[in-house]
């Protein structure tokens, strides 16, 4: 029994280019960056609506954070986008000092997170983004499931005051969450009920969760998947909730274990609830060339890895 | 204001910050000594800065209205917080705080400890000068005419952000921005042009499409021409650069011509010796 059902598959990307040109209308404070990758960021629509709020930066992202984070002085909110690797890893020091530091309100958005970028290989495949920026002092960290999602996301960090790194990819994904969704920072949506194992996923891997959890309960057990769209500020309340039903927990991100969502929750468990837990994610290792989907099955990101790693768990209770 | 006041205060800054690092021996009193006839000039004459009725000085972190100021070259913190001071946005006698335990004077400078004149941190080399940039077209959106100033150190023109935001400016028409760069050829390795030579810089960044002009920056009246002749080409379609030629140490004999004051405090007797060379000319702190 199909437990969540869609009509088409999108970009998470795309999600983000329609929340611009939402912004583009209605936010008339928001000012968009790009480092050379307007149509990979789809941020046509904005341009072509507010062209006056847009700058190309060329292929210089320091240059475009440090000046992100001087246009928030006069009351603007910049997003700057590129792709992750080169939006976070790249420049770093530029986010530590200028931003974060500074605490600069400025957005950066990034597009090709992970393995799913496939064909460029480990160059572009960054999977240590989320622990680079959730290791900041007062970054928010948010990785969205899918095209509806994304899009209401990126509407929504333009009210938060404060750094925010939005996370998002480029193969088209299931589009199951609602169009007319709000959005709510640090808010962990519960997707699907159950008592036997929890499954806390982000990114690309909820909808493999959801996969998995119908596979589960064919036989027998009953998963519970909850759609951690901020990794920070963590939604410890709902996760804490939820083990303490089920008594065992498995992560799924597309990022190292290193860093990721299952550190976070990891660390906040070991502290205030011990529970088994095991971790779907890439385990130290650089991504390679592929087709998504075969380097999701390769690194073990799919639903049959979330599967053998939720039976797995139970059997440690 | 006239040359000869601004010199009065130079003087006083400059035992600030020979007090200021000998009081926490630490810190880097050579360049902070080399941009204080500059800062002062900024601060106390060229700058429009908000005032309120009264005409003191009123900080808020946008600065929307009002000069900006950008501090690339952070080390050189002891500066900017006694021209903050003097100038009157927070009290002089938090000068004696600095980069001590639970200070807002932190080593380097910060907006984090919400220290009223700073808007970013510095002293990650290379960052300021896109910093200011952005500043400036924030302010072209919001239709505010005012300038934004940014220094940066001869030294720090090693780091690439610096030629990624060189080439970003003339290209964008950011022509609401003065920028300096302290020529004092040295950095703590040893010379520029040793450690990493700049060549010409002048025709680097001409080629860039910057308005490039050079001055004394130890001279109070070519600062105060220069800086008249800079304003007079803002709004001209390029952003202007000042190469500002100085000396580490400049006020203190046995500080000049020689990189070893980069990041040294002095000691009991030196410091003695030094403020011998600097009259006292608005009460120290």
């Amino acid at each position: 029994m199909a437990l969540f059902t869609y009509e088409t598959k999108k970009d998470t990307r795309s999600g983000f280019g329609a929340g611009m040109e939402y912004l583009s209308q209605h936010n008339p404070k928001v000012v968009a960056l790009c480092a050379d990758l307007i149509g990979s960021l789809k941020l046509e629509g904005f341009i072509k609506n507010s062209p006056e709020r847009f700058f190309q930066t060329g292929i210089a992202e320091a240059n475009m954070i440090g000046i992100s984070a001087g246009l928030t002085l006069g009351g603007f909110i910049p997003y700057a986008t590129t792709f992750a690797n080169f939006g976070t890893g790249r420049v770093y020091d530029q986010i530590r000092q200028s931003v974060a530091y500074s605490g600069k309100n400025v957005k950066i958005c990034c597009s090709h997170a992970g393995l799913t970028l496939g064909e460029d290989g480990a160059t572009h495949q960054i999977l240590e983004d989320i622990g680079l920026m959730k290791m900041l002092p007062g970054m928010v960290v948010i990785n969205p499931c899918d095209y509806n999602q994304t899009k209401a996301a990126t509407i929504a960090i333009a009210d938060y005051e404060g750094p925010v790194y939005l996370r998002f990819g480029r193969p088209v994904v299931p589009v199951f969450t609602p169009e007319d969704q709000k959005f709510e920072i640090g808010k962990a949506l519960n997707l699907v009920e159950g008592t036997d194992v929890t499954i806390l996923a982000t990114g690309h891997l909820v909808w493999e969760a959801i996969q998995a959890a119908e596979a589960l309960l064919e036989k027998g057990i009953k998963a519970e998947v909850i759609n951690i769209h901020t990794i920070k500020p963590l939604d410890v309340q709902a996760i804490l909730a939820s083990v303490k039903k089920t008594g065992c927990v498995v992560t799924a991100e597309e990022h190292q274990y290193n860093g990721g969502l299952g550190d976070s929750v990891a660390q906040y468990l070991a502290m205030n609830h011990p529970t088994p837990m095991e971790f779907v994610g890439v385990n130290d290792s650089f991504g390679e060339s592929g087709k998504p989907a075969e380097l999701m099955e390769k690194y073990g990101l799919n639903a049959e890895a979330i599967v053998a790693k939720a039976i797995r768990v139970m059997a440690r209770k | 204001m006239q040359t000869q006041e601004i010199q009065k205060i130079s003087s006083q800054v400059r035992r600030d910050i020979l007090r200021m690092v000998h009081g926490c021996q630490s810190g880097h009193p050579g360049g902070s000594l080399g941009c204080t006839d500059l800062l002062v000039d900024l601060f106390f004459s060229t700058m429009n800065l908000k005032t309120d009725a009264a005409g003191k000085v009123v900080f808020d972190m946008d600065g929307t209205n009002e000069d900006l100021f950008f501090l690339s070259n952070g080390h050189i913190s002891p500066l900017i917080y006694s021209v903050l001071a003097r100038r009157g946005y927070f009290p002089t006698a938090e000068l004696a705080t600095f980069r001590k335990i639970d200070t807002r004077l932190q080593g380097h400078p910060t907006p984090h400890e919400h220290l009223e004149g700073i808007r970013i941190a510095s002293g990650s080399l290379g960052q300021g000068l896109s910093v200011a940039i952005g500043a400036a077209q924030a302010k072209k959106l919001n239709g505010d005419k005012s300038t934004v100033y940014c220094l940066m150190g001869d030294g720090e023109q090693n780091e690439g952000q610096v030629w990624e935001a060189a080439m970003y400016a003339p290209h964008h028409k950011v022509d609401n921005l003065i920028a300096f760069i302290d020529e004092n050829g040295q950095q703590i390795d040893g010379p520029t042009e040793k450690v990493m030579s700049n060549r010409d810089l002048e025709a680097k960044y001409k080629a860039f499409g910057w308005n490039v002009m050079r001055m004394d920056g130890n001279n109070a009246e070519d600062i105060k021409n220069t800086l008249n002749k800079a304003k007079a080409e803002l709004g001209k379609g390029s952003p202007i650069m000042i190469i500002m030629k100085t000396e580490m140490g400049a006020g203190v004999d046995f500080m000049m011509y020689s990189h070893k004051w980069h990041g040294v405090a002095p000691n009991d007797q030196q410091l003695q010796d030094a403020l011998a060379q600097l009259e006292e000319t608005l009460g120290d702190y």
